[in-house]
């Protein structure tokens, strides 16, 4: 797989390499580490949308929904279940959904099958299938948030080892591309981009409102974690002893042993992606996909699908943008729906995807090891240029107080001038496609 | 590929307009400048191609006089369009010259050359469909800056069914009108040559006779017009000059009454 | 049963607002129908431009507060209007000359100037941040009232309110003035038409001696005026703050969708469409039901249709219904 790799394409990963390592010299591992694991996350939704994009040419500018999917999973498949609030009104919840659902269902149906009175019956069908909904739904959901809402007042989850929502994450993520898909790819001509954009907003807000899945803004926090806790470490005599035979301090040594631990299952996953990624491009499915890509119109005269290729590709890209969300909310340990912005999860991933490498997957990776190093450290750097250039303003002066407070805005500055050289001088990114 | 984007996303509704993208593109001149012939415009022994491609027209030279109607006509794939193309400035010629009125324009843009007085119908695409037939003889006029009201009655008169549908979108009237429109957008610029790229493609036998009477009828009025035809029988018959291109090169070249009396271009392209 | 008492209350509470609203996303819809119409994409950073010209409107109201100047009972907003926009113009000309200009040459593929947009869309953002910073900022200032619930009541002698701000009374007209100016210039002038002459059929308009690069500028200029006024007057209604413009992208891609991108009257058509469906849907009816219900029908809950969060759902909901059954929008055909 490295083989696929040119000494040019080599020397940028020892690049970025270096940054991090430059990092962990002159700030501190601690800091290096933490880039190193949200960067290890970034490649992989870069890599998701990287399938998208750069196999298939889709446009996804709702890359945060997915994100945020994966994060509800994380919830859902760690967290313990509140049994008060499955005993009050969990099953009425579940009921309503499902009526919901039903009513939605019975509606396409509707319209597929009944030939008379078509729209009426259709509209009919809704709007009492909505008020049934809300009848059984709003009391449950009601029931539910009533159960101690300064901690819980949600269903909670199932209570399973966290590593398992990441899988699980991916699940969600995938379901819900393929309903988009399959409503925006299947028109006359393409309106994907709206569609995932919507689609992302309305994720978040539902996240934010319905409270008795994930406690909406009120943030689930404390999931339980794949990796030991630092405290647990310190407290433990056998760690403590050898950090300190190692010349280490045991405090500092056990929030890198911790953040090791993520890298360790970050990286595992990230491979095992990679290698899939890398596989499913040179083999017969990544070929014809690009084939489609490169022009549709003969691919539709060949016989070939394309839309449900790229309903396919939309999915796949999709469930590992997810699984990189079940992995981000982790690694927060906490889900805070108020958080995700579409700035940083749906855009930030596309400059990633772009300066690396539109198409070629190490590049997606690449991109999002350096772009995420950046915009931690645009920051301090901002910070470091603005002290020099306010130096020599006087102590108090209106311009020196704005531009030191405005330095931390400087990252979305700079994440759009980066995106816009690449653009004009190397369009194909820093690993092109081949 | 071009570019790295060309396949991605282009299709996508929400985010890039759908429809044909401009491709309208200027020629280069690069090679040695030819003067074999004289005309009013003449484009002098062309040899050239689309961009960096193959040469599709080769010494392959186009002319036509004052008030006269020059046909260039032959079989599918010989470069009629491309000749076409190549005097109005959108092809790489890398020998050869283009003369207007003795003015060497080898070197204009397309743009430019319209300014000289040069005006082309398209083929396909040659109407603003979302305006009314008034306002796309308006648009035909945009480059001047006096009173259009004149050109505008002369229109009116040889088409006058479009006075009638002037206030109508132009993309809602039938084929044979939508060419008149076309036509009559392209004389707004009291063009001194006036050049038609299949302007019968898609229209009845009636329209076509009728378009071709109309086309003399400005012809008569002292505008030179070098037009392309599928039809080559008729288009021969009311040509002053006709020229056969086959591959790219001059085949025959004569009056139209030669042309149609000879028996080879009889055989081969008039099917007997 | 009070028919007139249940009206005014849905006037005071959808009506008026969704109005005001629908006008604001109809201005900014019409900025990202021009640019598509003409320069063929849709432009990720019209909710950023419209943050830009609405920070240069504050700056510059803030300047003129300070010296003293103000528009009476009007928001001085209005003086720095013209600033603004030329502020935003500037802005925007360079970014045209310096970005999107270079891809127009080389004739590249539409989706190039998208994700050139995405960049404009972070530069400009940061722009914002950068000056102005992140936190909200009110700066309306005159008569807050055209028309407050007690003159309203007392003028009436009804129970219920109608109250009428005046950014909202501004909002309108100000709407009314543009459109009818937009679209005279687009249907009346000689440069208006090579306009709609460019996005209709650009070689044509080639052929033609339109200058592709003069319309180009013009639409530039254009958009920012509409951007600027569009941001104006929702930061007046509302509030000025960054991070709200650049999500008020959504609706007004969906209002530009829904009419028919590339099409000014369906801009127009959507802006409304979406702000009416999103104010109605999530306003709580059971003031109004009560009202017209006789009393034993009348509703216990607030019959609020759906959350306020959940009014970009509304937006996407009708957009996707239009997509379904019009593929090309409600005004598919008369492009701008």
């Amino acid at each position: 797989m490295i083989g696929d790799l040119k000494t040019r394409d080599l020397l940028l990963f020892a690049f970025v390499a270096l940054l991090f390592v430059g990092t962990g010299i002159v700030q501190s591992w601690n800091v290096s580490l933490t880039i190193l694991n949200m960067g290890l996350i970034s490649a992989i939704m870069a890599l998701g949308v990287n399938m998208q994009w750069g196999y298939a040419g889709l446009f996804n500018v709702g890359i945060m929904g997915f994100v945020a999917l994966g994060g509800l999973g994380a919830v859902l498949v760690s967290m313990p279940p509140t049994g008060q609030a499955w005993a009050d009104g969990g099953l009425r919840v579940l009921l309503g959904l499902v009526l919901g659902a039903a009513t939605v269902v019975a509606a396409v149906l509707a319209w597929s099958r009944v030939t008379r009175f078509r729209g009426p019956v259709v509209v009919a069908i809704l709007v009492i299938g909505f008020f049934i909904f809300r009848a059984v739904f709003d009391g449950g959901v009601a029931a539910v948030e009533a159960v101690d809402p300064a901690s819980t007042g949600y269903l909670g989850g199932l209570g399973l080892p966290i590593i398992l929502s990441w899988p699980v994450g991916g699940l969600l993520a995938a379901g819900a591309a393929w309903l988009i898909g399959k409503t925006a790819l299947g028109l006359r001509s393409d309106y994907l981009a709206i569609a995932t954009l919507g689609i992302a907003e309305i994720v978040i807000a539902i996240l934010k409102h319905e409270d008795w899945m994930a406690r909406g803004v009120k943030n689930v926090i404390g999931l339980p974690r794949p990796v030991p806790y630092e405290i647990d470490l310190q407290n433990s005599e056998a760690f403590v002893a050898r950090m300190t035979a190692w010349g280490f301090d045991p405090v500092t040594a056990s929030g890198i042993t911790v953040k090791l631990g993520y890298t360790g299952l970050f990286v595992v996953v990230l491979a095992i992606l990679l290698w899939l990624a890398q596989a499913a491009l040179a083999s017969p499915w990544g070929r014809m996909m690009r084939a489609i890509r490169d022009n549709e119109v003969a691919a539709e005269a060949m016989g070939k699908d394309v839309t449900r290729r790229h309903l396919q590709v939309f999915v796949l890209g999709s469930a590992v943008v997810g699984i990189a969300g079940a992995m981000m909310t982790t690694l927060d340990g906490q889900l805070t729906p108020g958080t995700y912005q579409p700035l940083r999860f749906t855009f930030l991933v596309w400059v990633m995807v772009i300066v690396g490498g539109s198409g070629n997957n190490w590049g997606a990776v690449l991109g999002g090891f350096l772009v995420w190093w950046l915009w931690v450290q645009v920051e301090p750097i901002g910070a470091a240029l603005m002290q020099g250039i306010t130096a020599g303003m006087p102590d108090g002066m209106w311009l020196k107080a704005h531009l030191l407070e405005a330095a931390a805005h400087m990252r979305l500055l700079t994440m759009g001038l980066i995106l816009l050289l690449v653009l004009r001088f190397s369009p194909r990114g820093l690993i092109p496609e081949r | 590929m071009s570019s790295p984007y060309e396949g991605r996303a282009n299709k996508d509704a929400s985010i890039v307009k759908q429809g044909t993208r401009s491709t309208l593109t200027p020629g280069t001149a690069t090679g040695e400048r030819t003067h074999t012939a004289d005309a009013f415009l003449i484009g002098d022994s062309m040899t050239g191609g689309y961009g960096s491609g193959a040469d599709i027209l080769h010494d392959c030279t186009i002319a036509v006089e004052k008030g006269e109607i020059a046909v260039i006509v032959g079989p599918n794939g010989a470069g009629k369009s491309t000749g076409m193309k190549a005097v109005f400035g959108m092809l790489n010629l890398r020998k050869g010259a283009v003369r207007l009125d003795g003015e060497d324009i080898t070197a204009l843009t397309p743009q430019d050359r319209v300014a000289k007085g040069m005006a082309f119908v398209p083929q396909t695409s040659n109407i603003f469909t979302s305006m009314t037939v008034e306002e796309n003889l308006e648009m035909g006029a945009f480059l001047r800056r006096d009173d259009i009201s004149g050109t505008m009655a002369q229109v009116y008169d040889l088409f006058p069914i479009l006075k009638d549908k002037r206030r109508q979108p132009a993309g809602e009237l039938s084929g044979g009108q939508r060419q008149q429109v076309a036509v009559g957008r392209a004389l707004m610029t009291q063009p001194t040559v006036l050049m038609l790229d299949e302007p019968t493609a898609g229209v009845s036998p009636i329209v076509m006779d009728e378009l071709f009477d109309r086309i003399i009828e400005v012809a008569r009025t002292g505008i030179s017009i070098l037009m392309v035809e599928q039809n080559a029988r008729q288009a021969l018959a009311i040509a002053d000059k006709g020229y056969v291109l086959v591959q790219g090169r001059n085949a025959h070249t004569g009056t139209g009454k030669e042309l149609l009396a000879d028996p080879e271009v009889r055989r081969s392209f008039l099917g007997g | 049963m009070e028919p007139l008492n249940a009206f005014v209350t849905f006037a005071n509470f959808v009506l008026i607002p969704a109005t005001a609203y629908g006008s604001q996303l109809a201005i900014g819809a019409l900025g990202v129908t021009l640019i598509y119409g003409i320069l063929r994409f849709s432009n990720f950073a019209h909710g950023d431009t419209m943050a830009f010209g609405t920070m240069a409107v504050i700056l510059c109201t803030w300047g003129l507060q300070s010296v003293g100047i103000s528009f009476g009972p009007l928001p001085t907003a209005l003086l720095a209007l013209p600033v603004g926009i030329a502020v935003t113009a500037l802005l925007l000309i360079v970014t045209d000359k310096t970005v999107y200009r270079f891809y127009r040459a080389k004739k590249a593929p539409p989706v190039t100037f998208v994700i050139a947009s995405l960049g404009v869309m972070f530069v400009m953002n940061g722009l914002v941040r950068f000056i102005i910073g992140v936190d909200d900022q009110r700066f309306a200032d005159g008569e807050r009232f055209v028309i407050s619930v007690r003159t309203f009541r007392e003028m009436t002698g009804l129970d219920e309110g109608l109250a009428i701000r005046t950014s909202q009374a501004i909002t309108v007209v100000v709407a009314v003035i543009v459109v009818a100016a937009l679209f005279w210039f687009l249907n009346k002038t000689r440069t208006g038409k090579s306009m709609r002459a460019f996005s209709d059929n650009e070689d044509l308009a080639l052929l033609s001696g339109i200058n592709p690069e003069r319309v180009v500028f013009i639409t530039w200029l254009i958009v920012a005026g509409l951007a600027t006024v569009a941001g104006t007057l929702y930061g007046l209604d509302k509030s000025f703050k960054p991070f709200t413009y650049f999500q008020l992208l959504l609706p007004i891609f969906a209002a530009a969708i829904v009419g028919g991108l590339g099409n000014p009257l369906g801009a127009i058509a959507g802006g409304f469409l979406i702000a009416f469906a999103e104010v109605t849907i999530t306003y709580p009816l059971k003031k109004v039901l009560g009202y017209l219900l006789p009393e034993s029908l009348e509703p216990d809950g607030l019959v609020q249709l759906l959350s306020t969060d959940y009014k970009f759902a509304v937006s996407f909901c009708i957009l996707l219904i239009v997509l379904l059954f019009r593929p090309t929008g409600l005004f598919a055909g008369k492009s701008v």
